[in-house]
């Protein structure tokens, strides 16, 4: 009985969640919703890589930009190819992590901030390539990007542009991603991340292959990103350069440093505040209007520089996160007087 | 063979630049072994402060040069604080965390840096007046622009001074000394703290001559110049070695020829298919190139993760 | 008498720039013994550790473990080959419970990979259930199972270094390298260290020591060597080495 209750209790909530976000703001407020389950799938997949094994992964996007690509270059009018998405989406995720691969497989071995800087570039360059690739052949379409892409379609059954139906879909798919991410966590594999994220060298002579490891943190992560691109694809129905650019990468770093990296509920919890709450500085623009007259502060790029205080603020005063993982908090609990340290040296031990 | 010559000045040009701010990676990373990921930004901040001082200066009718003199005279020191507050504010108390923690923070104030600057002085391109003479010289059948030369001797007058610095005064051996191990420094009595702030004030000052070179070099400046910038700028510090300051002016000026050698010669060797729009790919690949090949660079010691 | 060699090394040299800090250095180790390297600070000891745990490979020389020939391999798998460390100043992993330090020692025993995780099929279950048991043993073997929950660097310092040496016993090692035990322990906590190491060569693992407490050596192990600059200046049973005149001059005299 108890555990029907904690089961059915919260799937009941998110069954009908949809339904009143609709009726109380309205459906541009589910469609935001859709979007921040796909920003938590993008967290995830994130997490894997700089939650879990500590390396700083700064072209993210990249990935999610090969995933979103392949589907609208095999589902859409613009090579004529109409492939369903089941065969679509698991070919993105799996694309997506032949690039994490190849990309990984050269700089893993180094140090871990030339890691972050050599995935920064990667990320513009796919962008460059996407943005180039119209000519002498057409294959990516260019700054245009690509259109009419084939909605997600499950047998007769065309998913359209309701924003129901995806969200659904993508929960669904959460839930997926969020499984595979506890399962992978709580084995050996997850072990193995979190030893070489907290002391390589020690992790290293326990045995552990450090660079196979990583190789594989850095894949996974990047087929979740591949798997998001997919869905954004068939969601958006259009896809181009401008959606996969640095800042959505700095984006999806954010919400995984602010919701506490390597703890799957908070980096949850971390991509949607994050996604949601800065639809609400939307208000601040015609907030300024009504107050001063006229708009003295851009919402999109207030909404930028307080992703960059964020990032700082989290670093210096929790590293560990706004929700930090239940270990930790069992701690804190068990143990009154070791509190102060948990929150000011999260990682600090080993160095 | 002019097109040859003609790439070769544009490329050389180039690399001092990246040079100036290559320096500013190097200097930080051979001190406190982190990568300033806002050091690009700080040279917007250079090309932003230039510009606002030159448009306010620009109807007194003072001197074209004089007054690109008085932005640089204003663009200096202001970096050089932005750097001091970076390093005091978001660097400092996470000296002794692990790696990720800096570098997290380092993104965080690139992002926040540019984003200030956008609310400060627009989304839009601002573009440099034309304050200094535009007359080009012809060189064995290249020409070589006024700008061009003043970049060139700017910057080499710059590294000298800076060569000189570390190498003779007791500030370049507390430096060296610091650079070399902090902890013994600090028993030998050496401010460890101090002479960090100095170092990131210095590659500051050289980002915000970089800055002012870059905007009146391209007649152009905008808030997120800083980070392509930036990331070639990185990409020539390993190319030379990083921490290692000659490594730093060499790789800046070889990747400024690769590019420019690059771009001129790509569209006719792919046969049109790909062309000088792919010039920022270049530095990426001579970025992954190095990395696999020779991670120490052409003038440093090893980056693997081994103790 | 079959070969009684665990591992040896042969002419293993070293350098870091100009220092030298080991010169063909040779000894061997026996199936069973408790082995000490000791020497003033900077003779080389850890570096020697260094190389046989293959984080540093030597220049020149040579080491076999049960005659395989190691030298130049990969930390990893010096583990997988029975070599075991633990490490000067600690280095667990501070935010993992004292459990999961030791599971993750397990590593290299145990092979389950992406899959086996995401699915938990029977094979993948019984091995977590195994990882789980052998490393809440190896705790209780170390005396800190009432600990097992909490986070490794909230435990005290005399239990991190028991800690250090379940996680190693984790691996299932032939030889267990520890490097100073014992730094920073009072009395009782040596004594009761001391009593863990026999207890763990009782039980058939070889133990390679470097350790500052002389009183623990002298009274622990079977064979001992003294490195002083990098050179191996004597070996032999704790009785003979301590009245080597070599072995004096480089303890009171010299540097």
């Amino acid at each position: 009985m108890k555990t029907l209750a904690k089961y059915a209790i919260p799937a009941a909530i998110l069954c009908i969640l949809p339904f009143l976000i609709d009726a109380a703001f309205g459906k541009t407020w589910v469609r935001i919703v859709d979007f921040a389950l796909l920003y938590v799938m993008l967290a995830l997949g994130l997490n894997i890589v700089v939650g879990f094994a500590g390396l700083l992964d700064l072209g993210y996007v990249a990935f999610f930009a090969v995933g979103a690509y392949l589907y609208a270059l095999l589902a859409s009018p613009h090579f004529g190819l109409h492939l369903p998405f089941w065969l679509v989406l698991p070919l993105g995720a799996f694309a997506a992590g032949l690039f994490g691969i190849l990309l990984g497989a050269p700089t893993l071995r180094l140090r871990g901030d030339y890691l972050a800087i050599v995935t920064l570039g990667f990320g513009e360059i796919i962008r460059i390539f996407l943005n180039n690739l119209n000519a002498p052949y057409n294959i990516t379409g260019g700054p245009q990007g690509i259109d009419l892409i084939d909605p997600v379609r499950l047998g007769p059954w065309s998913f359209g542009h309701s924003v129901y139906a995806y969200y659904f879909l993508f929960l669904f798919f959460v839930l997926f991603t969020a499984f595979v991410s506890t399962r992978l966590q709580h084995s050996r594999i997850g072990r193995a991340w979190i030893a070489i994220r907290e002391d390589e060298i020690a992790a290293e002579a326990m045995g552990i292959d450090t660079r196979n490891v990583k190789l594989l943190a850095f894949a996974m992560g990047a087929s979740f990103g591949g798997l998001s691109g997919g869905l954004f694809a068939g969601f958006e129905g259009f896809v181009s350069p401008e959606s996969f650019n640095l800042m959505e990468s700095v984006m999806i770093l954010c919400m995984v440093v602010l919701g506490g990296m390597g703890h799957i509920r908070g980096v949850i919890f971390g991509a949607i505040l994050l996604s949601v709450l800065p639809e609400a500085l939307r208000y601040v623009g015609p907030l300024q209007q009504s107050v001063f007259g006229r708009i003295y502060i851009d919402p999109s790029s207030l909404r930028m520089l307080l992703f960059g205080l964020a990032l700082i603020l989290v670093m210096l005063m929790r590293p560990a996160g706004l929700w930090p993982s239940p270990t930790r908090k069992r701690e804190l609990s068990a143990k009154g007087e070791t509190a102060r340290h948990e929150n000011t040296n999260v990682y600090d031990a080993g160095r | 063979m002019e097109i040859f010559l003609q790439q070769l000045v544009n490329g050389i040009v180039l690399g001092s630049i990246y040079s100036l701010v290559a320096l500013g990676y190097t200097l930080v990373y051979g001190i406190m072994g982190l990568i300033n990921f806002a050091h690009g930004d700080v040279v917007m901040i250079g090309a932003m402060v230039t510009l606002t001082v030159i448009r306010l200066l620009s109807g007194s009718g003072l001197p074209g040069p004089l007054v690109v003199l008085c932005g640089l005279g204003a663009a200096i020191p202001f970096c050089m604080m932005t750097g001091y507050l970076m390093e005091r504010i978001a660097y400092r108390p996470l000296r002794n965390a692990p790696r990720l923690a800096p570098l997290i923070t380092a993104i965080g104030v690139s992002i926040l840096l540019q984003n200030v600057a956008m609310l400060i002085w627009g989304r839009e391109y601002l573009s440099f007046p034309q304050l200094l003479p535009a007359h080009a010289f012809p060189f064995l059948g290249a020409s070589i622009s006024f700008i061009q030369i003043l970049i060139v001797a700017g910057s080499g007058i710059m590294m000298a001074c800076l060569s000189i610095l570390i190498r003779k005064t007791r500030l370049g051996n507390a430096m060296r000394a610091a650079s070399q191990n902090a902890e013994v420094a600090t028993l030998m009595g050496v401010e460890v703290n101090s002479v960090i702030s100095i170092t990131f004030m210095l590659g500051s000052a050289l980002a915000a001559v970089a800055g002012m070179m870059v905007s009146a070099y391209y007649g152009i400046a905008h808030y997120d110049m800083g980070f392509l910038l930036g990331l070639k700028a990185f990409t020539a510090a390993v190319l030379g070695g990083i921490g290692n300051m000659e490594g730093a002016m060499l790789g800046g000026l070889l990747l400024g020829i690769i590019e420019s050698m690059g771009a001129g010669y790509l569209g006719t060797l792919t046969n049109g298919a790909m062309g000088s729009n792919y010039q920022d790919v270049f530095a990426f690949f001579v970025l992954i190139l190095v990395l696999i090949f020779r991670p120490s660079g052409l003038l440093g010691e090893r980056v693997g993760e081994r103790p | 008498m079959p070969d009684a060699r665990l591992l040896e090394i042969e002419n293993v040299s070293k350098h870091f720039g100009g220092i030298l800090a080991l010169t063909d250095v040779s000894l061997s180790i026996e199936k069973g013994e408790i082995y000490a390297l000791i020497g003033p600070n900077g003779a080389g000891k850890t570096t020697l550790f260094n190389v046989i745990t293959g984080i540093y490979k030597p220049d020149s020389g040579s080491f076999r473990m049960e005659g395989i020939d190691l030298s130049g391999k990969k930390p990893s798998m010096m583990a997988k080959s029975g070599i075991a460390r633990t490490f000067q100043n600690i280095r667990l992993f501070s935010n993992m419970t004292a459990l999961e330090n030791v599971m993750t020692g397990r590593h290299c025993r145990s092979k389950s990979g992406i899959i086996g995780a995401i699915f938990r099929n029977g094979n993948n279950r019984t091995e977590e259930i195994e990882t789980e048991e052998k490393a809440m043993h190896l705790l209780d073997y170390v005396g800190i199972r009432k600990h097992a929950d909490m986070l490794a660097k909230n435990l005290s310092y005399g239990d991190q270094r028991r800690l250090e040496i379940a996680r190693a016993l984790a691996t299932e090692p032939k030889l267990l390298a520890l490097d100073e035990p014992a730094a920073g322990m009072n009395h009782s906590e040596t004594d009761s260290l001391k009593g863990l190491l026999e207890r763990i060569r009782s039980d058939g693992i070889t133990i390679l020591l470097i350790e500052h407490d002389m009183k623990l050596v002298m009274n622990l192990c079977d064979r001992l060597a003294v490195l002083d600059f990098g050179k191996k200046i004597a070996e032999g049973k704790p009785g003979d080495v301590s009245s080597n005149p070599l072995v004096i001059e480089a303890y009171l005299g010299g540097s």
